[in-house]
């Protein structure tokens, strides 16, 4: 027996497929959002086919469906904010203005990718972009993000932590110490959690009595919206709004943006019919509710695109990743010095 | 003038405080007079309550906390006025911490100071006693640093937070009272400091850290008293690890007698004995080793138990005198 939505008709997949509502944004502010979700649905194509080509080792948490989050989050941004991702992180990175070159190095290990072939999918980093880092373990990087938070706090130049997490992350201890600790001494910082309902295989009506993640900054008087997350413009207009608060030191803010990932929790595969809820027909009822669609949609019918608009974009990006795969593809492994010469920033005294 | 340890730890603070705007110090029980002994009273007084920060009894989030700030540029010192409770913050010290330099390309480090306080005995039990510096030794990425001297407990700690490397600080209350006159603070870079020789001797080598220095020192003396001759080695920084210094003792001593405030199994005094044994020459095969731990238990709580649990001079001058010197 699968318990009641408490998202109201967010959770439900035969809903809010149609084309979008622009609200106040303008051609060119909503091409730049169906550009950068346009990047990264293909680059994480393209790491799907290298991963079946047995080109990529590394495990990918692949995030196709989910990249309106990320892109409506970003476009709030600026390189000097703080951001922080998990395990399915490549959206947050690319939306941030992430190199592809150096997204798609690092899942192949090469030394020109942005952790230096040292992290993989797992471990992204370019801080020039304001991306500080990302790291697997569930939940892990929420206490770093209310460090960074706090720093902002300090540097009192009106800079934000941002951390995302999935729906799984509230479930772990240090989590909600650090909704408790950011609330607690009013940190500058958004906690963006993209409900996808799933934590690996597992479905949230198996592991918590609701499927509001929201629920909990209520309980710490974290200020909180909820989101289609599928709906980019939606996102970013609720992140403006919280962020007017978070960014005059008023605490933290919450976004739930609620969405579905298309493949399964790890690879290109769809993982069907592994834990409640996750048929066929619900994915494909999904599927109508891609967030790319959606926006191509509402910019056709407002006329501000063509479809031939959409296909010469489309071909750019599709352009600028082949360039950047044939390139990657070319670069060199990390020198086996490497192993030992970053463990800490000055190796003396290592050697015993 | 001397001062004690626990002042000694409190001048460290205060000179970082004062000197580095970068830095501030978070932890529970930072504002109450009985968490930490005297080695922090009044500091948020002098420097305000949001340098030296209370905190939430949330030790994941506050460890993560000050990793986080130290990627944006600050210095943070997070505070655990029990090692015990640092347990609670292992993912942030040993997955993150640890990991941030190495796994994300060598081009960001956490540079914090975690300071744990082990803080032994009184009844205290099993939960509020306990000497973890083994674990954090392991772990590659980390420093661990033990003060064993009042001179360390100030120097040390400057080190480990103008360290660009995530520090483990871990002193002890039993060594607070310990009195000492102190040179004017000179900043020392943590990635020089290695073992030293506290006190000369041809017949046997001691080598600890912490608080079994000072038994170490103490049996020394003894032990002189006696007729043997005892180098005692304070290992100084844990982690890395570096040994020549004991092997160029034990070289000499043709023995090596490790004291260590942990267990034995996987403990520390296991890994210094390896260390020499495996670097030692070939020509020093017959080496006597012998290590002194705690037994094989969690600390109790009854006194009478905890007086047969800690180890004593008395224990280490027994271990020496069996041997054949």
């Amino acid at each position: 027996m699968v318990a009641p939505s408490e998202l109201g008709t967010w959770a439900d997949s035969s809903k809010h497929t149609g084309p979008l509502n622009l609200g106040e944004y303008s051609r060119d502010a909503l091409l730049l959002k169906l550009e950068s979700m346009l990047v990264i649905r293909k680059v994480e194509e393209c790491i799907a086919s290298l991963i079946e080509d047995n080109k990529v080792k590394c495990p990918c948490h692949l995030g196709t469906g989910q990249e309106a989050i990320a892109v409506g989050v970003s476009t709030n941004l600026t390189s000097d904010d703080k951001v922080f991702g998990g395990h399915r992180s490549h959206s947050h990175f690319l939306a941030l203005g992430g190199s592809i070159r150096s997204l798609l190095a690092e899942v192949l290990g090469r030394s020109t990718g942005c952790s230096k072939g040292m992290g993989g999918s797992m471990h992204l980093f370019q801080p020039e972009k304001g991306f500080i880092g990302s790291a697997p373990i569930v939940g892990g990087t929420v206490p770093i993000a209310i460090g960074a938070g706090l720093a902002c706090q300090k540097d009192g130049k009106g800079n934000i932590a941002v951390c995302y997490f999935g729906d799984g992350a509230v479930e772990e201890g240090m989590v909600q110490e650090s909704f408790n600790f950011a609330s607690n001494f009013k940190l500058p910082i958004l906690f963006v959690c993209e409900n996808n309902f799933y934590s690996s295989h597992l479905d949230i009506h198996l592991r918590q009595p609701s499927d509001k993640i929201s629920r909990f900054a209520d309980a710490h008087k974290i200020s909180a919206r909820v989101v289609d997350g599928n709906n980019v413009v939606m996102t970013a207009m609720a992140t403006k709004e919280l962020l007017e608060s978070v960014r005059c030191g008023k605490g933290p803010g919450f976004l739930e943006a609620v969405t579905y990932r298309w493949l399964g929790h790890v690879g290109p595969d769809e993982n069907v019919d592994v834990g409640l809820r996750r048929k066929k027909e619900d994915l494909l009822a999904w599927k109508k509710r891609d967030p790319i669609r959606r926006l191509k949609d509402g910019m056709l019918e407002a006329s501000l695109i063509t479809s031939e608009d959409y296909h010469s974009l489309e071909m750019k990006v599709v352009t600028q990743i082949n360039v950047a795969l044939d390139a990657s593809l070319k670069d060199p492994y990390p020198e086996k010095s490497f192993l030992l010469s970053a463990v800490y920033k000055n190796n003396k005294g290592v050697s015993r | 003038m001397k001062i004690t340890y626990a002042q000694a730890i409190r001048s460290a603070f205060q000179y970082l405080l004062k000197t580095y705007p970068n830095v501030f110090v978070m932890g529970q029980g930072l504002w109450s007079p009985w968490y930490v002994g005297n080695s922090m009273n009044d500091l948020e007084v002098e420097f305000g309550k949001d340098r030296v920060m209370d905190t939430p009894v949330s030790e994941a989030a506050c460890t993560g906390a000050g990793i986080g700030a130290s990627l944006c540029g600050y210095r943070p010192i997070v505070v655990h006025p029990r090692m015990d409770f640092m347990i609670l913050a292992m993912d942030q010290i040993v997955n993150q911490a640890a990991k941030w330099s190495h796994m994300l390309g060598g081009e960001t480090h956490p540079a914090v100071t975690i300071r744990g306080v082990i803080n032994r005995g009184g009844e205290q039990g099993a939960q509020h006693s306990q000497a973890l510096h083994a674990w954090f030794a392991h772990i590659p990425g980390l420093r661990v640093v033990m003060p064993a001297t009042v001179l360390d407990a100030r120097d040390l700690l400057i080190s480990a937070v103008l360290s660009d490397d995530p520090v483990i600080y871990i002193d002890d209350r039993w060594l607070y009272e310990l009195e000492d006159d102190l040179p004017e603070i000179e900043e020392k870079d943590l990635s020089l400091q290695l073992p030293k020789i506290l006190r000369n001797g041809q017949d046997a080598t001691l080598a600890a850290s912490g608080y079994s220095v000072q038994l170490c020192l103490e049996a020394a003396q003894a032990l002189s008293e006696e007729g043997i001759q005892c180098e005692v080695v304070d290992l100084r920084v844990l982690n890395p690890l570096n040994v020549t210094s004991i092997i160029d003792s034990v070289s000499k001593t043709g023995s090596l007698c490790v004291v260590d405030g942990g267990w034995e199994s996987c403990g520390m005094a296991g890994e210094v004995i390896a260390s020499v044994a495996v670097q030692m020459s070939q020509s020093s095969k017959n080496i006597q080793y012998k290590r002194i731990t705690l037994p094989n238990a969690p600390a109790p709580s009854s006194k009478v138990l905890e007086d047969i649990y800690y180890p004593t001079r008395e224990t280490i001058v027994q271990v020496i005198k069996e041997w054949n010197i």
